[in-house]
């Protein structure tokens, strides 16, 4: 329907557009490729001159313990998030109660606490408990972020399933369980995968309970890393770019290969 | 049976912390009695003294500033993106997701990367602004707290945009060509066609924007660490800053419980009205 000219004309605005976004995110490369001379350097250059390869295998040298440490608690986080949220998201959808009504109302409301309010009783409670400086507790912590947003978007989309594509599970003599494990579990896959990905995204991108529940540097997410680069007021800022590359690579990783789950859900978090 | 675990999740990460830290904002839990054990009831002494000092006021006002500033700014540009992005051409689908990513990396990164683009001595902002003749001198971003809440916004309006294109965009594919066409056979063409179906359309969706951009942006804590840690002298905090500051700087965990407690019912008042809007979800 639109010319020729007027689709140039959108896709250049297009461009200039993602140009202006990904701004930063080029100014970073850049910044990481340069030493020390060159970015101090006047003026400055908007491209690497003499790109520094190395930087990276150095920054991956001392921040790969943290790397480790987000990807243990962010796999751990996806884990308990599904484990907690696929049965209650089940329940949800498939059994019409007047209880049906409050859980969801509950989970809206708790996913628009301020984070920072529950950690400063979670300080106190995870002091008491011993699970500060573990992966148990930076696990449940970050787990807040995911259980309310997993079982909204599993919800929505088993409600979607044909109840009679469920019942034929029963006649064959299965029971919930069954049904849930052999039917809706299979065809929920993609549902499932969107709500994986943003609880590891949740988990991964956190900064305030990795800050809150930890006092030591026994257990230090690559976030809570790059804040203390941050803090320590060097001038190294080659390495805390190359770091923030680093840092950067699962969500570029995941929006490569799982585009359309994102897309689905940044839109269900909003609306059903 | 299905939703034992949730009930128990809930309770125990969500009702009990609550219930703690409600409890925890009437008592004088300070660095003495958090060691010695011995914190007693001492009624509003906690929210009168944490919501009378000076700096609590200056982080409100940020806050309300911070807040609305990035929800305009956010909403406009993410609107006009999406509007962009309706239209048919080349690559659309590819560029679109690119946009995504700003969102998508941690927020501790992005305030990362903006501190050094802000730099005074080097950051590429003001070596931009001195070669455009428009400031003659570079100017320090971050130490002063009028350009540094301006900094805070810019990036919280960069994380911010790519939501709001996102949600809007899905809003805008929603709705039907065959109001648009019989639009335009009513003579609604071009800017009327966007005044007099496009807005009226995407009411409840940008009222949903609106809301969840204002709850989100409410509890915006990593950009704040990350470029000012608050300062300087206190003067960029907002209340999620400064309720940090004063339970895990001060060690005044009341004093940070009543402040938190305040920013919560801020926030449920907005959760209300975002509820409201969206009744349908409930059902």
């Amino acid at each position: 329907m639109e010319g020729k000219v007027t689709k140039t004309v959108y896709l250049s605005l297009a461009i200039i557009v993602c140009a202006f976004m990904l701004f930063p995110l080029y100014w970073t490369i850049v910044s990481s490729l340069k030493n020390n001379t060159q970015l101090f350097a006047f003026p400055q250059t908007f491209f690497p001159p003499t790109p520094q390869w190395n930087v990276y295998s150095q920054a991956f040298g001392s921040q790969w313990p943290h790397l480790v440490v987000s990807l243990v608690v962010s796999l751990g986080t996806v884990v308990l998030s599904l484990l907690i949220s696929l049965p209650a998201a089940y329940a949800l959808a498939q059994f019409k109660l007047k209880i049906t009504v409050v859980f969801v109302l509950i989970l809206l409301i708790v996913q628009m606490i301020p984070s920072i309010s529950l950690a400063n009783a979670l300080f106190l409670i995870f002091h008491n408990l011993h699970l500060l400086n573990s992966y148990q507790g930076l696990i449940l912590a970050d787990s807040t972020y995911a259980v309310p947003f997993d079982v909204l978007i599993l919800r929505a989309f088993i409600e979607s399933i044909p109840r009679e594509l469920i019942e034929a599970g029963f006649v064959d003599g299965a029971g919930n369980w069954l049904a849930l494990i052999r039917i809706v579990t299979p065809i929920s896959k993609s549902a499932i995968i969107t709500a994986a990905l943003f609880s590891f995204l949740f988990a991964w991108g956190d900064f305030l309970y990795a800050l809150t529940v930890t006092t030591t540097n026994s257990i230090q997410p690559i976030t809570l890393s790059i804040y203390q680069y941050i803090g320590s007021h060097s001038t190294e800022w080659n390495s805390l770019m190359a770091t923030a590359v680093l840092a950067s690579i699962p969500a570029g990783l995941l929006l490569i290969f799982t585009q359309r789950y994102i897309n689905a859900g940044i839109s269900t978090s909003g609306i059903k | 049976m299905f939703l034992i675990p949730l009930g128990v999740y809930i309770l125990v990460l969500f009702g009990y912390p609550l219930y703690y830290s409600v409890s925890m904002s009437f008592k004088n839990l300070n660095q003495i009695t958090l060691i010695n054990g011995n914190a007693n009831f001492v009624g509003f002494q906690n929210y009168i003294q944490a919501w009378s000092s000076s700096i609590i006021w200056r982080s409100f006002l940020n806050t309300i500033q911070f807040t609305v500033v990035s929800i305009i700014m956010q909403f406009v540009i993410g609107l006009l993106v999406a509007l962009l992005f309706n239209r048919r051409f080349p690559l659309n689908r590819v560029l679109r997701s690119l946009i995504l990513v700003p969102w998508l990396i941690p927020q501790i990164v992005s305030g990362a990367i903006f501190n050094w683009m802000f730099s005074s001595t080097n950051g590429v902002v003001n070596q931009i602004l001195l070669d455009l003749h428009i400031v003659s001198t570079p100017v320090n971003w971050l130490l002063h707290p009028e350009s540094a809440l301006i900094v805070m916004m810019i990036t919280n309006i960069w994380i911010g945009v790519p939501f709001n294109m996102v949600l809007l965009y899905s809003g805008l594919q929603d709705i039907p060509r065959e109001i648009y066409e019989a639009a335009a056979i009513d003579g609604a063409r071009g800017v009327r066609s966007f005044f007099y179906v496009t807005l009226p359309n995407l009411k409840v969706i940008i009222g949903i924007v609106l809301m969840l951009g204002l709850i989100y942006t409410l509890k915006v804590f990593d950009i704040v660490m990350s470029l000012t840690q608050g300062g300087p002298a206190n003067m960029t905090q907002l209340l999620s800053s400064w309720s940090y500051t004063l339970s895990f700087t001060n060690l005044n965990f009341g004093q940070g419980a009543a402040v938190a407690n305040g920013l919560i019912v801020i926030s449920l008042v907005f959760t209300a009205i975002y509820l409201w809007i969206n009744r349908k979800t409930a059902d």
